[in-house]
């Protein structure tokens, strides 16, 4: 199995094992996507964090959207705008670089 | 594409099958083709929505949080059977606070949770295009 920093993650590149996260694992992760975290994606991930122990479900897209428009202002609540930070996605790989499992529902 | 009506049953205890769970995560899944979603809660499915849920001894994920996700994903009819709470000695006091927020109301905060009886039920049931029992 591989491994970021001594933590195991699955094919896909998830922590198997939640409570491995760091944010210098979030850091590394990224790092291998070739993104530099910034204080916006920081946002996102604590969001997606908190969400996840508040509901123990990493958010569907449609509704992070929704939240983080209401949190950081509508210019922020567009899935653009959440791309241009994470690619690959903000569920998928927000969610990653989280610490959080693949969202349900995501394929 | 048209919106269909779709209630989802859930009639078993959340933990020792799997079918509260999988009844749940199926909801969250298919919220994201925008029906009109309901939930029923009946017979020993009502302890799904029981305040105060603790698996700290059986060693299964308590997944009950996950119910107060459902206002995010539009989702906020969750119809309690009063029938099947009066015989397991519950009521409204012990089911667990779901809210969701009124878009149309300034987001205000309101309950999503509904107690009827079962010849309502039955009249909610008549009306969907789709029930889906679990």
């Amino acid at each position: 199995m591989a491994d970021i920093l001594g933590a195991n993650v699955d094919e896909e590149g998830f922590l198997v094992d939640l409570s491995d996260w760091t944010k210098e694992i979030a850091v590394e992760m990224a790092k291998h996507d070739d993104i530099e975290l910034s204080d916006e994606h920081w946002d996102v991930i604590n969001f997606l964090r908190g969400y996840f122990e508040e509901y123990q479900i990493a958010p569907a897209v449609r509704v992070l959207t929704k939240a983080i428009g209401k949190q950081f202002g509508k210019e922020k609540g567009n899935s653009k705008y959440l791309y241009s930070l994470f690619p690959y996605g903000p569920g998928k790989q927000g969610c990653r670089f989280a610490g959080l499992p693949k969202p349900t529902g995501c394929i | 594409m048209a919106t269909k009506k779709f209630m989802y049953l859930n009639r078993k205890a959340p933990y020792g099958t799997v079918y509260a769970l999988e009844s749940l995560e199926v909801v969250l899944i298919a919220a994201a083709f925008e029906q009109d979603v309901s939930l029923a809660f009946i017979d020993d499915g009502v302890y799904q929505i029981i305040a105060g849920q603790n698996t700290d001894g059986i060693g299964m994920k308590n997944f009950s949080k996950t119910y107060n996700a459902l206002g995010d994903y539009d989702i906020n009819k969750l119809y309690v059977s009063e029938q099947s709470l009066s015989e397991r000695g519950l009521s409204e006091a012990d089911i667990m606070p779901i809210v969701y927020e009124d878009e149309d109301d300034d987001w205000a905060e309101k309950s999503s949770i509904k107690i009827v009886s079962n010849a309502e039920l039955t009249k909610i049931m008549a009306e969907q295009d789709v029930c889906l029992s679990f």
